[in-house]
């Protein structure tokens, strides 16, 4: 037991350790995601001394961006299914190997809706309250109770399998299948959950026609499972160039077809609701109508949603095409589909809903450079996660660090050839 | 794998103090620069205390607790303003149930209640807080998205328009109060939803909620001039807020719930505005509801039942 207890601190001490070390490459990186970090802590901890006033936010339009990325991001989170169930249920070979880079991802935009919901709160002294048992919970009427609970959740589904698998391979051992097999098919239902939740917490809304429609949740499940798997194949590659981890271009492929299919769903999705709003022409259509074609002499969100039309057609069209089937191309459709969703369910979802105000009133918002910055640092800390996480995992996958090799390691570690060890993992 | 063998020579040795020297100079700037991202927080000033932390929920408090917080509240404005309150804690009365009515046939669109509402209740000054917005509608409709909120007329009424105050309408089935995550909103048993200001957590789904556009957000710390204070405070109701907390209205809850008349009515120069006890068949309120032919709940369709209902005279 003890023993046992001081492998798991060992493994966790050397996880640690080779996050801190890498090239000059990886030095550079990370040095510049702390700086913007440190921007990001900055512009937080002016909001928190002068209140939610440095923000682009007003009475009128009560959530903006933070609120925007994390709902963009619970989708990203959600998407690692679209890896999962290809792996587990229909036993696909190509991503085997692969799916926990998509797991990680998850572990790593959960972290940041958290700090995303954070630093939305007026009065983030009193997240206390929040917690079942000590504070008070309202649940199940609040869908933000539920968000909570839903979102935690995923995340320790997410951290056990990760953690678990990664270390049994650590350990060179077999994982026992009852300790994950269960928790991947509970974290699939659980991924499609957590995205579902959110969209309710915008459907649950009467007073609010642009939200309170029940294509909300299809859709962001059909723009996440767009953007989430655009998102991992750019990651993909990017792990590819960085290390010596080998990852078949035919893994690439098989999510260019999950992506595909998904962007001509999510395509389609808008044109029903484009057409429900603008053909019955009810006055609940108004908030449509300052998104797309602006209210009352307004038109802040014009530029941005028919940008985010633009891209999600361009990338479609790209991803339907064979042209698609080399990278270059693909590259070019995922890099087009995450902003275009990010934009279509930011500013093209939850900022509309405000607008006009349930009094009829049209004010617009534009984010602050503070809220922008506190934005930055935010993905410069999921960034710098994702980064950390992959530091561990590929070295660990590859077999470079194991228990087998501890003593060796720490030989190493000790003397100059370090470096040239660390280039080898890391190139 | 590279599995080179350890060689220790003395070039390593020496790369290893400049390394160490290196990451002494790392770790140093580091944390100078994390102090330096955390330099605003110096502003903090009052923001919350060990006892406001670590308060409990309004419907957990007992009455010794109540006591120790209201001294607290006290002390706190008194520190702030100059000027001790009387705050209470003030209970629903058994067997009432308020319900407002409005006359639009008789409202002029002074705003002579959005002003008397804000000193009533010590809403901040900078930035502006108001419970009250009255919409000019023209005649005909009750679209509320063809009212004008910012109208500046040198004269009211103007022909052709009818003018509208909305406040929180004290619905029956409130949207506000079911979405909250932590209850720090709920309805009492006299109609009037109230917030626990010591509660909630800011995250502002209540006021996404809200149909009526009656919840306000404190954005920035309050600012209230010493002399406006007005003294008489109720713990759920016109005690100052605090910074990044829900506010609205509450029926001017230290008032009604000692028999007086909300502020919004009492200045009211044409008699525009009715309040009481819906329970009481001798009520005011009670006679419009029963004998006046036209009154409406503003967007019924919602579900919500408001106890505010809007009439005409004829």
């Amino acid at each position: 037991m003890i023993s046992s207890i001081q492998n798991y601190i060992t493994f966790l001490l050397r996880c640690a350790r080779i996050a801190c070390v890498g090239d000059w490459r990886y030095y550079a990186w990370m040095g510049a995601l702390t700086i913007i970090c440190l921007f990001g802590l900055n512009a937080y901890a002016k909001q928190l001394a002068q209140g939610l006033i440095t923000t682009g936010m007003s009475d009128e339009v009560s959530w903006g961006v933070y609120i925007a990325n994390f709902t963009f991001l619970v989708g990203v989170a959600a998407a690692a299914v679209m890896m999962v169930i290809p792996v587990y249920i229909y036993g696909n070979e190509e991503l085997h190997d692969l799916v926990i880079f998509g797991e990680l991802l998850a572990v790593a935009a959960i972290i940041m809706c958290l700090a995303f919901v954070t630093v939305d709160l007026g009065r983030p002294d009193r997240f206390w309250h929040l917690i079942p048992g000590i504070g008070q919970m309202n649940f199940p009427q609040s869908m933000l109770s539920w968000d909570v609970l839903v979102l935690n959740g995923y995340l320790l589904l997410n951290v056990h399998i990760c953690g678990y698998l990664l270390y049994c391979r650590y350990q060179n051992k077999k994982p026992a299948k009852w300790f994950y097999i269960p928790f991947v098919f509970l974290a699939i239902a659980w991924a499609v959950s957590i995205h579902t939740v959110t969209a309710f917490l915008y459907v649950g809304l009467g007073g609010r026609p642009f939200w309170n429609a029940s294509i909300v949740g299809p859709r962001f499940l059909a723009s996440a499972f767009t953007a989430g798997p655009a998102i991992i194949i750019i990651a993909l590659q990017i792990i590819r160039k960085f290390t010596t981890y080998r990852i078949q271009d035919k893994a690439l492929l098989t999510l260019r077809s999950i992506v595909q299919v998904s962007m001509i769903i999510n395509v389609f999705l808008l044109a029903c609701e484009v057409f429900k709003e603008f053909y019955s022409g009810t006055t609940h259509s108004a908030s449509a109508k300052y998104l797309f074609f602006g209210l009352h002499g307004h038109y802040a969100l014009v530029p941005w949603i028919w940008t985010a039309i633009t891209f999600n057609l361009i990338a479609m069209v790209i991803l339907a095409l064979p042209l698609s089937r080399s990278l270059r191309w693909l590259d070019v459709a995922c890099v087009l589909s995450i902003i275009g969703i990010w934009i279509e369910k930011g500013m093209g979802l939850v900022i509309p809903g405000f607008i006009p105000t349930p009094l009829g009133a049209v004010v617009d918002y534009m984010p602050s450079l503070n809220e922008t910055l506190v934005c930055l640092g935010i993905w410069a800390f999921g960034f710098l996660c994702y980064t950390i996480f992959l530091r561990m995992s590929v070295p660990i996958l590859q077999g470079h660090l194991s228990k087998a090799n501890e003593d060796e390691i720490e030989a190493q570690m000790t003397t100059s050839t370090k470096s040239h060890l660390i280039k080898s993992n890391f190139n | 794998m590279n599995s080179l063998p350890p060689q220790i020579d003395k070039a390593s040795d020496q790369a290893m103090s400049r390394r160490s020297f290196l990451r002494g100079c790392a770790a140093f700037g580091g944390v100078s620069a994390l102090a330096a991202s955390l330099a605003p927080l110096r502003e903090l000033g009052d923001y919350t205390n060990t006892d406001q932390f670590l308060q409990k929920y309004y419907k957990e408090l007992t009455p010794s607790d109540m006591t120790k917080v209201i001294d607290r509240i006290e002390g706190e404005v008194e520190r702030q303003y100059g000027i001790r309150p009387h705050v209470r804690d003030l209970k629903p009365m058994d067997g009432v149930e308020f319900v407002y009515a409005l006359n639009l046939t008789r409202c002029i669109g002074c705003r002579k209640c959005v002003h008397a509402c804000v000193k009533e209740n010590n809403q901040s000054r900078s930035p502006e807080i108001q419970y009250i917005r009255v919409l000019k509608m023209p005649h005909g409709s009750m679209d509320v998205e063809k009212g004008n909120h910012n109208y500046d007329s040198k004269q009211v009424p103007e022909k052709g328009f009818l003018y509208m105050p909305i406040q929180c309408q004290q619905c029956k089935n409130p949207p506000c109060v079911k979405v909250c995550p932590v209850n720090a909103t709920w309805q009492e048993k006299d109609g009037i939803t109230v917030i626990d200001y010591d509660w909630c957590i800011g995250c502002r789904y209540c006021e996404a909620a809200c149909p009526y556009w009656a919840r306000r957000f404190n954005f920035t710390k309050p600012q209230i001039p010493k002399d406006k204070i007005n003294p008489d405070m109720s713990y759920l109701g016109n005690r100052p807020r605090k910074q990044g907390v829900m506010e609205k209205c509450h029926f001017c809850i230290q008032r009604t719930r000692v028999g007086k008349y909300p502020a919004c009515l009492e200045v009211c120069p044409v008699g525009a505005r009715k309040f009481g006890n819906i329970l009481d068949p001798n009520s005011e309120v009670s006679y419009i509801l029963r004998e006046k032919r036209v009154f409406i709940q503003l967007k019924e369709e919602m579900g919500t039942s408001p106890r505010f209902f809007y009439y005409f005279d004829k």
